[in-house]
């Protein structure tokens, strides 16, 4: 998901995830057994802190590089609606990257670290942030799609034990769902348009589909710190379960819009209730999250870019408070010696 | 690379009149004036406060979770704070 660089890690002994048997531990995982929430200044283990600061954070640099394919359209929207609306969702995504740097630095960890973790290129965001929007379509793709498949992995993480993110992600559910509404809307418009705007849809929709599933990270199987997040519950539900989730929604809702989707193995399976669905190519999600997306290194360089830009305005607002702070003290000194 | 954060802000809001000021989050601003310009722009995009304050988070002095126990303790044994520790007849009423 949002968070799928943490399950490919694999060998990665920088976070320490045996359970001890301490009477400390015993009674944390006691807390958590009890779905009772742990509060930033609660004792836990080190192993449960690294893995929340590196899910939280994967989580808000992807809000953060997810504004960059939409906000490709903001000034080519058709219309004066279409662009309000876009505008707004975009300006969201900044808000839920805020809402969980937030609950990442509850967590001993300073916003500073952990952009430079980004822009420096050692951390990971989501896969999805690094394919190309080239038309209009893919505004509505995004939304529908990859919003749809964000919210399906959001909606469990609002029960997640840390208290913190818990809340961050209960109010980013309540925004994410005029996202996906969005989007759909700009297919069906598209989906009932003319038939160059019904192939535009197609289009999107058979580029977007695949890497949609690969948001949901490696198949459980692959997936080797899944059973630990689980325990911790800061994972609730296991990547195969809500692909299989998303799919099973989706599906008619494509059928809905009259698209289809770019794959000759789906097809509904009575005995299992769900559909059946074709390989993922998980070549190229491996090359993807390693950097060689078609989009991966322009994306770090706009973030690089903009960073750079807005840096004379983090430090004149700084002078600026800072003059004001001198400019009262004087002022108080003066009356208090009046 | 490195430069310095911007101070850390607690933002609390007021839902409507009549309620109390709730905490919503926090986040970075150089004072006060762009804690609170920032505060509306992403914790009140849809209607969500009527009033809003933010506290600098190191003004802040919080009970100590390890002494939880010792700190709330007190109020353990002490039913008879509580209605129900007063035995009524039934035959009375409106108390
Ligand atoms: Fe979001
Ligand atoms: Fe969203």
């Amino acid at each position: 998901m949002y968070t799928q660089g943490l399950d490919v890690q694999k060998g990665d002994v920088s976070i320490p995830l045996e359970q001890g048997d301490s009477e400390l531990e015993r009674r944390f995982q006691a807390k958590i057994d009890a779905d009772e929430k742990i509060e930033p200044k609660d004792w836990m283990p080190e192993g449960y802190r690294k893995t929340l600061v590196r899910q939280i954070s994967q989580h808000a640099h992807s809000e953060v590089v997810g504004m960059l394919p939409e906000g490709n359209w903001i000034t080519r929207a058709p219309s004066l609606r279409r662009k309000a609306a876009l505008l707004a969702k975009i300006q969201d995504e900044a808000g839920h990257g805020l809402y969980l740097y937030s609950a990442c630095e509850t967590l001993n960890v300073s916003r500073q670290e952990l952009v430079d973790q980004l822009l420096e290129g050692k951390a990971k965001y989501s896969s999805i942030f690094n394919y190309p929007s080239t038309t209009w379509a893919d505004i509505g793709a995004i939304g529908w799609l990859v919003d749809g498949a964000a919210i399906m992995n959001q909606v469990p993480l609002q029960r997640c034990s840390y208290g913190p993110y818990s809340r961050a992600m209960i109010r980013i559910c309540k925004e994410e769902s005029f996202h996906q509404r969005q989007g759909y809307e700009i297919m069906l418009t598209l989906a009932r348009g003319t038939a160059a705007q019904k192939r535009m849809a197609q289009d999107a929709l058979n580029r977007w589909w695949w890497p949609s599933l690969m948001m949901f990270g490696p198949n459980d199987k692959d997936s080797p710190h899944s059973a630990q997040s689980m325990r911790w519950k800061i994972k609730r539900v296991s990547n195969d379960e809500l692909r299989q989730k998303f799919v099973d929604v989706t599906v008619p809702q494509a059928d809905f819009l009259g698209l289809t989707m770019p794959d000759p193995a789906l097809r509904w399976n009575a005995g299992s209730g769900h559909y059946d669905f074709g390989e993922i190519d998980w070549e190229e999600f491996k090359q993807v999250l390693q950097g060689n997306g078609p989009c991966n290194r322009e994306r770090m360089r706009d973030r690089n870019r903009a960073h750079e830009r807005g840096r004379w305005v983090r430090e004149a607002a700084l002078a600026h408070a800072e003059k004001r702070r001198a400019r009262a003290a004087a002022q108080t000194t003066a009356v208090a010696a009046e | 690379m490195s430069e310095r954060d911007w101070p850390l802000w607690e933002v609390f809001i007021r839902a409507k009149a009549g309620l109390a000021h709730k905490h919503a989050g926090s986040l970075h601003a150089a004072d006060a004036q762009m804690a609170l310009e920032n505060a509306r722009d992403v914790y009140t995009r849809r209607g969500e406060g009527v009033s809003l304050w933010v506290v600098p988070s190191t003004a802040i002095t919080a009970s100590d979770p390890e002494d939880k126990e010792a700190f709330f303790e007190p109020t353990g044994d002490k039913i008879y704070r509580h209605p129900t520790f007063y035995e009524i007849p039934e035959d009375v009423k409106n108390i």
